[in-house]
């Protein structure tokens, strides 16, 4: 099997997309000529094969880059547009929120937006909180979007081709710590659902919900709890709008704990919706209270040591996980 | 440019069903839950509406603001449904979902009325695009208006355009008023043409209640996008005789100057000079005004036997 930085695999779900469908096209702030000649960028080398009809380069100008996925999705084609980072989605959110989500709804279910808005997102890389945000919470508050978060190379390709298929506005958020790392992708065609969680790590003892860049902290938990004698079940959400709350609280049956992981910050975060859900729907379940292991309520700050106390750790979650067993 | 006495008629009586449209819906609006919501008329501003409209293909886009009612039954829309969306019943355009603020009507080519100003034009950009990059031979115009003009996304917009050339059509109703602000409070330059030489775009000022020129600057506008020559912005120079709502008082405006500007009324300007043309009689007119008069009121019949949805409807229609 092929092993990909998620950023290649995103190249592969785009060029094999744009193969299939001419309606598909790409917008964005350096979607064509970028200044990063590195390959394992998302929309690297597309320029080359399907040319600037089809691969357009815009100004800086996100409520445009925005506004015009929205008209052309109306209008027949299939956007895949690229904000550069999650924090710009409030240059581009009149054109989303406002638009994209409710046009459909305001028409009576006459048109649709099969639009997607890719975005990168999470903290790692020492560019502070202006390029390093986790909005997805505003997203997913936001009837008519679908909001999709892959922790891993091989759901992202499956994920983002399923977006660009899916008849509705699709808010794509990309965790940049993921783009670079080398994970296996199959080589053969497929899609990935959205909407279904998958169980990333089986266990009995604890449920972690989790999604995006924080997998690997779940994981990492796991095999070291593994070591003591605690069996970790790892949630991957993948998609936090629709939510699959079968996945999740058949997991928390099975477990009767549950710590949920997110990388944003705690307050409004969609950990609590998530723990909201498991009270309402799976309390019956609950073994002890759950707990939430998050990003402080803090802006991403950018010296390495502050940013390292920012990210949500093993160590933060195993302590929390010891704390309900 | 010769305009045909048909094409000349139908701009009258798309103002003049315009203009009974909303007369009535002027007073169905002062009766307590009879229609919800604001109420925003064009009154004085038709000739923009069905100038345009009339300059238009029928496969032609329209993206409009929150002063649509003219610019959608001049596009063609059926006054029933329109009515019966005002009233949100479930008969309307949009089931009710819209009302009178974000009527959609995409069987006509007016999928958007968006009422966050200056969300028109990032809008028709798209849609201008699409129509570029499918080869079509068809145009968008976006109306807004001179407050919207002050939003970042119609400089976004028009950049997008200009640099893409694509077939749009920025139509900017500068009808003085933005709110309560007059517009040189709002606008440091006298003329929102001149913003088009920005852009490298064609730019041109026009009297917006004279119907007539705003069809001529209008499809030659059109001819011009269809040519690949790009996007044009026309400033039509108007004025807004009623509130920003129904529930403005216009305090602000000089009476004087609203009794002024009525006076420029482009319903009988129009009528008056189809009829030195001997393109119309006053006996056609009186048929006209008996023909609007009897949709409008069939309309809001229509409305009012209408059943409102039923309020689980309301979770329909989220997403595809």
């Amino acid at each position: 099997m092929q092993k990909l930085g998620m950023g290649q695999a995103i190249n592969q779900a785009l060029r094999e997309e744009m193969r299939r469908d001419p309606n598909v096209f790409l917008a964005g702030e350096g979607v064509g000529v970028s200044i990063h000649l590195n390959p394992m960028f998302p929309t690297h080398g597309l320029l080359e094969e399907f040319g600037p009809g089809r691969i357009k380069d815009t100004p800086v100008s996100e409520a445009a880059i925005a506004g015009l996925a929205v008209g052309a999705a109306e209008a027949g084609l299939r956007p895949v547009v690229e904000i550069m980072f999650n924090p710009f989605f409030t240059l581009a959110s009149d054109m989303i929120v406002n638009h994209a989500a409710k046009l459909r709804y305001l028409s009576g279910g006459k048109s649709a937006f099969p639009l997607v808005v890719r975005m990168k997102s999470g903290a790692g890389i020492g560019a502070g909180c202006q390029h390093s945000h986790n909005l997805e919470a505003w997203a997913a508050h936001c009837p008519g979007l679908k909001v999709v978060m892959p922790a891993t190379s091989a759901d992202a390709k499956g994920l983002l081709k399923s977006a660009i298929r899916d008849d509705n506005p699709v808010i794509f958020i990309e965790h940049m710590g993921l783009y670079f790392a080398p994970m296996p992708v199959p080589e053969d065609e497929y899609t990935t659902p959205i909407g279904k969680a998958e169980v990333k790590r089986p266990g009995k003892d604890v449920t972690v919900v989790t999604w995006s860049g924080m997998l690997g902290v779940g994981l990492a938990a796991a095999e070291k709890l593994a070591q003591e004698g605690v069996d970790v079940e790892i949630v991957d959400l993948r998609t936090l709008v629709p939510l699959d709350k079968e996945t999740v609280l058949a997991s928390v049956a099975k477990t009767g704990r549950l710590v949920v992981l997110h990388e944003a910050t705690r307050t409004g975060g969609f950990g609590g919706e998530v723990a909201a859900v498991v009270m309402e729907e799976g309390f019956h379940n609950l073994k002890a209270p759950l707990r939430r292991v998050t990003g402080p309520d803090i802006p991403v700050p950018a010296s390495p040591p502050l940013e390292r106390f920012y990210i949500p750790s093993d160590e933060q979650l195993i302590a929390a996980i010891k704390e309900i067993l | 440019m010769q305009v045909s006495a048909e094409k000349q008629r139908e701009m009258l009586w798309t103002m003049l069903l315009s203009r009974r449209f909303e007369d009535e819906l002027m007073e169905l609006c002062k009766v307590e839950g009879k229609i919800p919501g604001m109420m925003i008329l064009s009154t004085g501003q038709e000739a923009v509406g069905s100038g345009a409209c009339a300059a238009l293909e029928p496969e032609d886009v329209i993206i409009t603001n929150h002063r649509s009612h003219n610019h959608l039954l001049a596009k063609g829309a059926d006054p029933n449904v329109l009515m019966a969306e005002i009233y949100c019943k479930r008969t309307g355009c949009n089931k009710g979902k819209s009302g009178t603020l974000h009527l959609a009507v995409p069987e006509v080519n007016a999928p958007c009325t968006s009422t966050v100003v200056g969300a028109g034009p990032p809008i028709a950009v798209g849609q201008a695009f699409a129509q570029q990059y499918k080869g079509e031979q068809r145009v968008t115009v976006c109306f807004f208006g001179d407050g919207a003009a002050a939003e970042g996304s119609v400089h976004e917009a028009m950049n997008l355009a200009a640099l893409w050339r694509l077939p749009v059509i920025f139509i900017c109703e500068n009808n003085v008023y933005a709110g309560a602000q007059r517009y040189e409070e709002h606008a440091p330059n006298p003329s929102m043409a001149d913003r088009a030489a920005a852009y490298a775009m064609s730019g041109v000022a026009v009297d917006g209640n004279d119907a007539l020129a705003v069809y001529h600057v209008v499809r030659k506008a059109r001819e011009r996008a269809l040519a690949g020559e790009g996007p044009s912005l026309i400033e039509c120079k108007t004025y807004r005789c009623r509130g920003h709502g129904e529930a403005d008082p216009q305090h602000y405006q000089p009476k004087e100057e609203i009794c002024a500007w009525q006076e420029k009324c482009p319903i009988p300007r129009l009528r008056d000079d189809l009829i030195s043309q001997g393109v119309l009689t006053a006996a056609d007119y009186q048929e006209m005004e008996g023909r609007a008069e009897t949709i409008v009121m069939e309309a809001v019949r229509f409305a009012e036997d209408s059943p409102y949805p039923s309020p689980e409807e309301a979770l329909e229609d989220v997403f595809a």
